[in-house]
């Protein structure tokens, strides 16, 4: 099947074609949007973090922001640090460089202070947009395309309806030769020993109960009932009782391909296919996982309702709920309570689901784009020294 | 016909409200091939779960085929299931020593 992409000198294909001013530490972010807001097609990756970081928490980082600036959807990037941070700016760009896509970096202490560092980003962005908004689409194949999946905001309508459709959607673009990745660890506690049958080999299926079994040490280490947590008071008011209930109703949104690995937070899958990266369940460092890895679509399930989006890539909100789709119609795209209150198929909704992927692909706004949510996130692993 | 509640795998001993259903009401759960009727001893909001059978405490509660928690309390054929008589098994770091 063919849609309508931008094609990145690396090969790799955007559906959107944003430029992206990238901080490499919070000393940068202010900065960075002040650039951005000057210039049209352009969007800041504002964050807390770059700097006093160590081991892992700092990989994490450094991996999270050159996967952002690689993700196909990005058509070039300034990269704008302080000069002094850990996440060292010159790296970041270098490494990002390596797609071939335009990039630049610039320090506020290279250039002399805040206006000078505006002034030159300004004109770098500037010819960046020129060159690069006016870029045309090309066909090319589905099965460039990295679908990432998401839920949030869930009640016992997600198990029933959202999900499995959800799960249709996926593995019809799996068929398609595609990728998809299934995230949010925590939501994968009481349902891994399903799921880890699914793995092509006994290696995967390790994987994914180890990265099941440190989430749920990591929150038995805090002494304290996971519940009110995980799962959420509105998943509870849901009618969601336990994470048990609540992962088994989730991993309904992975379709039944076999998983071809577990990814790292905001690590690339190596191949296509069916993936599960490790991210926490907050939607939203869940999804700038996924955009790292380089998911250039999200579709993300909600019982409750939520407004959720990300600064570079379309988000497709999908209820079980036909309460929440008429409470929250401003923001949810597509509604799946039909499954539940008008009988039809898991099958015909997942179908629907599949067909906006498509039209979303070929340039179709979603709700959450044209509300221009652009929440953002980058997951820490260790407190900052 | 439209069913109240619905389960998600034959081996549940719970079922999922899909409208609010109110105490004293008898409601048909298609397991398999056949109709089970249940009479609500609550009222059970849409999104909530009814227990199909007597749970007694300590035992498992069932949904999706699966293992979500276990009974706080004896749960009685009818009765609503939710936190007030059921735990999770997992990441209960507060059973820790």
């Amino acid at each position: 099947m063919k849609i309508m992409g931008y094609r990145r000198p690396n090969g790799k294909i955007g559906i959107r074609n944003h430029i992206v001013v990238l901080p490499t530490s919070v000393c940068a972010s202010e900065t960075a949007t002040r650039i951005s807001n000057l210039v049209e097609g352009t969007v800041a990756l504002t964050h807390q973090h770059g700097c006093c970081q160590v081991g892992a928490d700092h990989q994490q980082t450094v991996r999270t922001l050159i996967g952002l600036g690689n993700n196909p959807n990005v058509g070039a990037v300034l990269v704008v640090g302080l000069g002094c941070e850990g996440v060292e700016p010159t790296f970041i760009a270098e490494e990002i460089g390596k797609t071939g896509k335009p990039v630049e970096m610039i320090t506020i202490q290279g250039c002399g202070g805040t206006l000078k560092t505006i002034e030159k980003g300004t004109r770098i962005l500037k010819n960046m947009a020129q060159k690069i908004l006016n870029m045309p689409r090309e066909e090319v194949d589905i099965s460039e395309i990295t679908l990432g999946i998401e839920c949030g905001g869930t009640d016992t309508t997600s198990g029933i309806a959202a999900n499995p459709a959800a799960g249709t959607a996926s593995d019809m673009l799996l068929n398609y030769g595609g990728t998809a990745m299934l995230s949010e660890t925590t939501e994968l506690i009481g349902a891994e020993h399903i799921l880890a049958k699914r793995a092509v080999n006994d290696k995967v299926a390790q994987k994914l109960l180890d990265i099941v079994k440190k989430t749920e040490e990591r929150a038995m280490s805090l002494g304290v009932d996971i519940r009110g947590s995980q799962p959420t008071p509105g998943n509870i008011e849901g009618g969601v009782t336990t994470i048990e209930e609540k992962s088994l109703g989730c991993i309904y949104k992975a379709g039944s391909a076999p998983i071809q690995g577990v990814l790292k937070y905001g690590e690339p899958p190596e191949d296509k296919g069916f993936y599960v990266m490790d991210t926490p369940g907050q939607d939203i460092e869940s999804i700038t996982g996924m955009l790292a890895g380089g998911a250039q679509v999200i579709i993300f399930t909600t019982g409750r309702g939520t407004p959720t989006g990300a600064p570079i890539a379309p988000v497709i909100k999908i209820t079980g709920n036909s309460n929440t789709f008429k409470n929250m119609i401003d923001n949810i795209d597509i509604n799946a309570g039909k499954v539940i209150d008008q009988g039809v198929s898991i099958k015909q909704v997942g179908k629907e689901i599949f067909n906006e992927i498509v039209s979303v692909c070929n340039g179709k706004l979603t709700k959450a784009e044209i509300l221009k949510h652009r929440e953002f996130g980058i997951y820490k692993i260790a407190p900052t020294f | 016909m439209k069913f109240k509640a619905v389960i998600a795998n034959f081996k549940d001993n719970v079922a999922t409200a899909i409208s609010n259903i109110k105490k004293g009401e008898t409601v048909s759960v298609k397991i398999d091939k056949e109709l089970l009727e249940i009479t609500s001893n609550e009222n059970i909001p849409f999104g909530h779960k009814l227990s199909l059978t007597d749970i007694p405490k300590g035992e498992d509660v069932i949904k999706y085929g699966e293992v979500i928690g276990r009974a706080t309390r004896n749960i009685r054929k009818g009765d609503y299931v939710h936190i007030h008589n059921v735990e999770s098994k997992r990441g209960r770091g507060d059973l820790v020593r």
